[in-house]
């Protein structure tokens, strides 16, 4: 039998979708059973404890949980997030139940036997709960005491060449989509990026200095499956500056209905054939195709890399050979002034290893004025927004580019300055009048 | 400024500012050593190091204090 009651969280067992109650009930029983024999370092009825938590905040509706602290690893200011009941004695199983953040690997990729042998560790050493993935990327094993920390972090980098993940005012664990890996579409390699710069910033990573978190993502090409664009203060999307590379033949074989349009992914119904005006050219947003006597023109000039034709026929065009990454920044979930997307601040750069225009033209000024002149807890974008895009111009050293404008009068960011324009401000007010009434 | 009259600043100032408050920012921290951040950094990293510093993380911010100093310490038992 249960340790605790637990009406109300067995009721939302009760809906269509996969339960975590369910997958905690599960926890709890098989550490009660300990088939296994594993010598648990931390109570054995921590889950239960943890459903007993959670209930009495639904019956309270409040929390019954303190977060932060000082717990750490040594020589770490992030990756661990200290977290405390306030009803010990009630549930000593949870009195401490900290959080670890582990950095997952570039692309999250990992063999089966790697992720076992973390949950493995996480069960002997933890609660065995985990979360695949948090939202920063993160593998994130949830609920352990403080002595175990040192033990797990000991054990992730000795056993398992892995590293705590960023959390507090750090440069967040870099993360990026699958990249060259798999995708034909990815435009460079994203996890040779990410990577580089995981290891190339540890010091980001697990010493806070920042004002504020700061998260860099990327992804391969602008379908943007990290949403680099809406979740990361830097944000890498791929792109090409050439043209789309077209193949006639298979271009005629979707017309034809030899290929599948979108890979065979809305197979389960009958569209119809495959109409190539009204599905690929009348859809493009800049009116940038055409498709007339059995041969597809785009006017690449006017194309915005929404990836709709690409993703509608794969087989049939590509993405183009002079390939590099477009850079936005400034994008951020609501706290402060609400959501932002990332404003474009580098149209287009190369993105070959070892990254040095990256880290030293845009990176480094970027947060060297962020460091300087970003308020306690003020992110990126807020700092953009307070000081305006033309600060954000000045810091990197670029030239303002018709392309960093959302739409017109969205963000217009160009002031004149004195000295810029010939003959400056002073005027003749009186020969002015002279055509001018008040 | 070398690392001793930084340690004896910082251990000064955070001190004198006890009374009202044990956690501070980073940039409180590079004000009272008068230097830009990055400089800072480094002795900061240095403090925390050696135990004159420690951290303290909410999970989404991080500030520093001195170790023993605040009423986390005691609620966490592992003062």
């Amino acid at each position: 039998m249960a340790k605790h009651e637990t009406p109300l969280l067995s009721q939302l067992e009760t809906g269509p979708w996969p339960s975590f109650v369910s997958d905690i009930k599960r926890e709890a029983e098989s550490r009660a059973k300990n088939e296994k024999g594993i010598d648990y370092q931390i109570p054995v009825d921590a889950c239960e404890d943890l459903l007993g938590v959670l209930e009495l905040s639904y019956k309270h509706g409040r929390t019954h949980w303190k977060h932060g602290g000082i717990v750490g690893v040594f020589g770490y200011g992030g990756g661990v997030i200290g977290r405390y009941c306030d009803q010990p004695e009630q549930f000593p199983g949870v009195a401490h139940f900290h959080t670890m953040r582990v950095s997952q690997p570039a692309g999250k990729f990992y063999t089966t036997e790697y992720l076992k042998g973390l949950c493995d560790l996480w069960e002997f050493r933890g609660s065995g709960i985990t979360n695949m993935h948090g939202s920063t990327g993160d593998i994130i094993f949830i609920g352990t005491t403080t002595p175990q920390l040192e033990e797990v972090f000991y054990e992730l980098t000795h056993t398992f060449n892995q590293d705590l993940g960023g959390s507090g005012s750090n440069l967040r664990t870099p993360s990026d989509c699958v990249g060259q890996a798999r995708c034909e579409f990815a435009c460079y390699d994203t996890q040779a990026i990410c990577h580089e710069l995981t290891n190339y910033y540890q010091d980001e990573l697990h010493r806070p200095a920042f004002p504020y978190k700061f998260k860099f993502k990327f992804d391969g090409c602008p379908n943007c499956c990290v949403a680099s664009i809406a979740r990361s203060d830097l944000s890498f999307i791929g792109t090409w500056r050439d043209e789309i590379r077209i193949d006639a033949e298979a271009v005629k074989a979707y017309v034809g209905g030899e290929l599948k349009p979108n890979g065979g992914a809305h197979a389960g119904r009958d569209w119809g054939a495959f109409d190539i005006q009204k599905e690929v050219v009348d859809l493009c947003p800049t009116k940038c195709m055409r498709y007339a006597d059995g041969k597809l023109e785009i006017n690449n000039k006017e194309c915005t890399r929404c990836m709709h034709c690409i993703n509608v026929m794969p087989r049939a065009l590509r993405i183009g050979n002079d390939r590099g990454v477009t850079i936005l920044a400034g994008a951020k979930a609501p706290i402060l002034d609400g959501a932002q997307m990332g404003t474009l601040i580098v149209p287009f750069m190369k993105a070959e290893a070892p990254y040095d225009d990256i880290k030293e033209k845009v990176i480094e000024p970027i947060w060297d004025w962020w460091m300087e002149e970003g308020k306690n807890r003020e992110r990126l974008g807020e700092l953009m927004k307070r000081q305006g895009l033309q600060r954000m111009i000045e810091v990197l050293g670029v030239d303002p580019d018709p392309r960093m404008v959302q739409e017109p009068r969205s963000n217009p960011y160009i002031f004149w300055k004195e000295d810029e324009v010939e003959g400056g401000w002073k005027r003749d007010i009186n020969e002015f009048r002279k055509y001018h009434k008040r | 400024m070398d690392y001793e009259e930084a340690k004896v600043k910082i251990t000064e100032q955070l001190t004198k500012k006890l009374k009202t408050k044990s956690k501070f920012y980073f940039n409180d921290l590079a004000k009272i050593l008068e230097m830009k951040p990055r400089e800072a950094k480094k002795i900061v990293n240095k403090l925390v190091e050696n135990g004159v510093l420690e951290y303290w993380s909410s999970g989404s911010t991080s500030m520093y204090g001195m170790p023993g100093t605040g009423k986390q310490a005691s609620a966490e038992h592992e003062d």
